[in-house]
């Protein structure tokens, strides 16, 4: 009824069109009016965001009980598990800060998209047998109603890790329990594989099932609709601020501690000044391989080197690159995903003889990480040569194309850092898994979530994890880092 | 050709390799579904927007193109990426019943539940028939309670030295085959059964299995078929045609099984290039004879072997 008034009152019928016409162009404005009073109309009414002094759709909340800064796939996964083992239902208010809408530069879309099961560190093989289980069901987990099921292309091929004599040893202590890995003679390896050269190969290590690769990006789709689905809140903005208060607190034997609470978070919006302060309860620092640079905003490092609030999260960019090539008498159906004692690994992609690889450069060699542009040199000298020797076949390929991601790399052990952080005390870690995050994310969500909401590892015991580690210097080495 | 080439040539904005075509245009859809609720607001609050009541009484009130005048609440959100994949597939959502509950499950709290309750009894039911049946194993040995499990389901099983033992149209079967202990099962037919990840332990405990037929089950997927290796010394023959989930990434597991001798991959309806796959299958398992569908399928005819007209010109 009242769009009918305002229709009538702006027509005016046609006495008021012939007078429109001579004040010239009032006609041409009519749609134009009449779209802006129907947004005015749809913001005004419920459900409407309405603020009378001026609009602020584009900004997050004013409050939020959890922010979780950065929205690849550990942090949709914290969101999802945080929504999903919230009791009662509608609990907690979640917003998820992610500066880049389109996952441009985020690791989980380009990344190669493998998991396996063959760690050596236990907790390791755990997470991954718990997010294979959960990539088996994701259409159990992450069903939206009306909402066509999940395929992630899942290829069960299996990972194949040659050792050389001084890794064999290594590969046997592998963890057994819960990975299905049958280890294998160089005859063995020749039997089952005639592309592969065998020279300078000990002992070889073929996981048969829960190991392959997937699509990363189908992966992060379906936990972005489904945690929207659960109520979450989404923000494209970068986290600028924290506004925190400290205590000093005395330890039970007696040593003083200032102990921070994080109150505020700044969210900048995108290619503007605004920023809108968020209050929150808890913090998720999920940011991948800029997590170093937001726990430094935390104040997270700032203090005499030595002590536990000098010690800094040691996570850092590192660019790695990937390279997609072309060899029709390449290895076929079977290839499983191979990674050389050399540290070059590669994989078959699709059906028409292409191949995914690259190999991760030594400490001293590592490229500039500041933009994601490719060395094709780095293929040519680095990459290629161990390839041909071990499979003759790649010795004439060509290259397609390539591209450079960032691994969230943790300079102290290349493990996740999982929990709170000891002194800034609402401040949760979900990152550093330089490499092997997208294959740990569902059960490393759940992981956080239990400590968010419990206070304590439920499922997976991660206190290993736990940043403490840093200060105390038990690093958790795990040997077989791609 | 076959079609990742020229996918692999497209370079998209963030991730280049793709597996299939269908996968790029699938995610290009889930792509530009964000993007534009972003445009819309993403920051809405959703527990807020879902106010069922004074939604229900405004849809009552107004006509429905009014309708896209309260858009942007939840629901509009998750019907803008299912509209989406309505314009994908359209043989899926467009069934008058589906659509009703769809409309009632999205102004009713309780058509909702009801909905979300029937879906979960379908799982259940599912995971149900796949129950391993631990009492008889311990009790009868696992080639009996493997045999017990497959004709529970429907199917039919051969006894080595014995003939086919099935269950009848109600599905009653006779229980002779339990003084069989020590005989092993040499044959398993699966057809249409609902076999899945989970009831495939009772399948893989028949250690001297020799012909598997699992043509036509719904639930058979890329998973269970890289299940299937410990049964690779004894399994000569397999059957997938007809499944529906099946593709050729798991068809790419089967190389653990060398002494399989016939293999039948026709009719999958998931696999995305059939003739190229039945090359590279036959290629991976080289003493096997594999059915499946013509080299030839797919491919486009060149133009020298294109049909010839047959109203052409008359021969002088």
């Amino acid at each position: 009824m009242l769009r009918r008034t305002l229709l009538l009152g702006l027509c005016r019928g046609p006495l008021g069109r012939g007078l429109g016409t001579h004040r010239g162009g009032s006609i041409l404005d009519r749609d134009g009016k009449m779209s802006e009073i129907k947004k005015k109309i749809q913001s005004i009414l419920p459900g409407g965001d309405w603020n009378p002094l001026y609009d602020t759709s584009h900004l997050p909340p004013e409050s939020s009980d959890v922010v979780i800064v950065g929205g690849g796939v550990l942090g949709l996964s914290v969101a999802y598990w945080l929504k999903k083992l919230e009791k009662p239902r509608g609990a907690i208010r979640v917003l998820v800060v992610e500066r880049d809408h389109t996952y441009s530069r985020a690791s989980t879309v380009l990344s190669v998209g493998g998991i396996r099961q063959q760690f050596s560190v236990p907790e390791n093989v755990q997470l991954s047998l718990f997010s294979i289980d959960f990539l088996r069901n994701i259409n159990e987990y992450l069903a939206v109603a009306d909402d066509p099921p999940l395929d992630i292309q899942f290829n069960p091929s299996g990972y194949l890790l040659l050792a050389s004599e001084k890794g064999a040893a290594i590969m046997e202590n592998n963890v057994k329990e819960g990975a299905k890995v049958c280890l294998m003679s160089p005859e063995q390896l020749r039997n089952k594989f005639p592309w592969i050269n065998t020279e300078g190969v000990a002992l070889a290590s073929y996981g048969m099932e829960h190991e392959g690769w997937f699509d990363p990006w189908c992966l992060l789709q379906g936990l972005r609709r489904k945690v929207q689905s659960m109520g979450v809140l989404f923000c494209r903005g970068e986290v600028t601020r924290f506004m925190s208060s400290s205590n000093l607190m005395k330890t039970a034997s007696g040593e003083e501690v200032n102990l921070k609470r994080i109150h505020e978070v700044h969210v900048k919006i995108d290619q503007s000044l605004e920023y809108q302060p968020v209050e929150c309860a808890i913090v998720i620092n999920a940011a991948g391989a800029w997590s170093g640079q937001v726990a430094e905003l935390a104040g997270i490092g700032k203090g005499p080197p030595g002590t536990l609030q000098g010690t800094k999260l040691p996570v850092e960019l590192r660019k790695r690159y990937v390279y997609l090539w072309h060899c029709p008498q390449g290895p076929g159906l079977e290839t499983p995903f191979v990674i050389d004692p050399s540290g070059t690994y590669f994989r078959r992609e699709g059906l028409g003889h292409n191949y995914l690889g690259g190999c991760s450069p030594t400490e001293e060699e590592e490229p500039d990480p500041g933009n994601l542009e490719v060395d094709h040199d780095f293929f040519q000298d680095r990459v290629w040569p161990p390839l041909a020797q071990r499979v003759p076949a790649f010795e004439t390929l060509k290259v397609r194309s390539a591209w450079a991601g960032y691994y969230d790399y943790n300079t102290f052990d290349q493990n996740g850092v999982v929990g709170p952080h000891p002194l800034v005390i609402n401040m949760y870690f979900a990152t550093g898994f330089s490499g092997h995050g997208l294959q740990q994310a569902p059960a490393v969500g759940r992981a956080v979530a239990e400590m968010v909401l419990e206070g304590h590892f439920q499922t997976i015991n991660l206190s290993s994890f736990l940043f403490s580690r840093f200060y105390s210097g038990e690093k958790v080495q795990e040997h077989n880092i791609i | 050709m076959s079609p990742q080439i020229e996918a692999c040539s497209a370079v998209s904005a963030f991730r280049v390799p793709v597996n299939t075509q269908e996968a790029r245009s699938k995610r290009q859809q889930k792509a530009s579904p964000t993007k534009a609720r972003d445009g819309i607001a993403d920051t809405q609050p959703l527990g807020v927007g879902k106010d069922r009541t004074l939604q229900t009484q405004r849809l009552l009130s107004h006509p429905p193109q009014s309708l896209h005048l309260v858009a942007p609440v939840w629901n509009g959100g998750t019907r803008g990426i299912g509209g989406l994949s309505r314009v994908v597939a359209p043989e899926g959502n467009q069934k008058k019943g589906k659509s009703l509950l769809q409309f009632l499950a999205d102004r009713f709290y309780d058509v909702e539940a009801l909905r979300d309750h029937l879906l979960r009894k379908r799982v259940s039911k599912v995971h149900q028939k796949n129950r391993p049946f631990n009492h008889i194993n311990r009790r009868y040995g696992p080639y009996v309670a493997g045999a017990y499990f497959i004709l529970k389901q429907g199917g039919a099983v051969r006894f080595q030295g014995r003939e086919w033992i099935r269950p009848n149209q109600r599905g009653h079967f006779s229980l002779d085959f339990l003084k069989l202990q020590a005989v092993p099962v040499e044959a398993v037919d699966a057809s249409g059964c609902a076999i899945n990840y989970q009831g495939l332990d009772s399948l893989l405990a028949l250690k001297e299995l020799q012909s598997l037929w699992l043509q036509r089950c719904p639930h058979v997927d890329d998973w269970c078929l890289s299940r299937l290796h410990p049964l690779a010394s004894s399994l000569q023959e397999l059957s997938l045609a007809g499944c529906p989930l099946v593709s050729e990434r798991g068809l790419a597991c089967l190389h653990h099984l060398w002494n399989l001798r016939r293999l039948d991959i026709s009719d999958l309806p998931a696999v995305s290039s059939p003739g190229l796959t039945r090359i590279l299958v036959e290629e991976m398992l080289p003493s096997c004879e594999v059915l499946g569908a013509d080299w030839a399928q797919g491919l486009k005819l060149g133009p020298e072997e294109q049909p010839r007209d047959t109203a052409g010109p008359i021969p002088a």
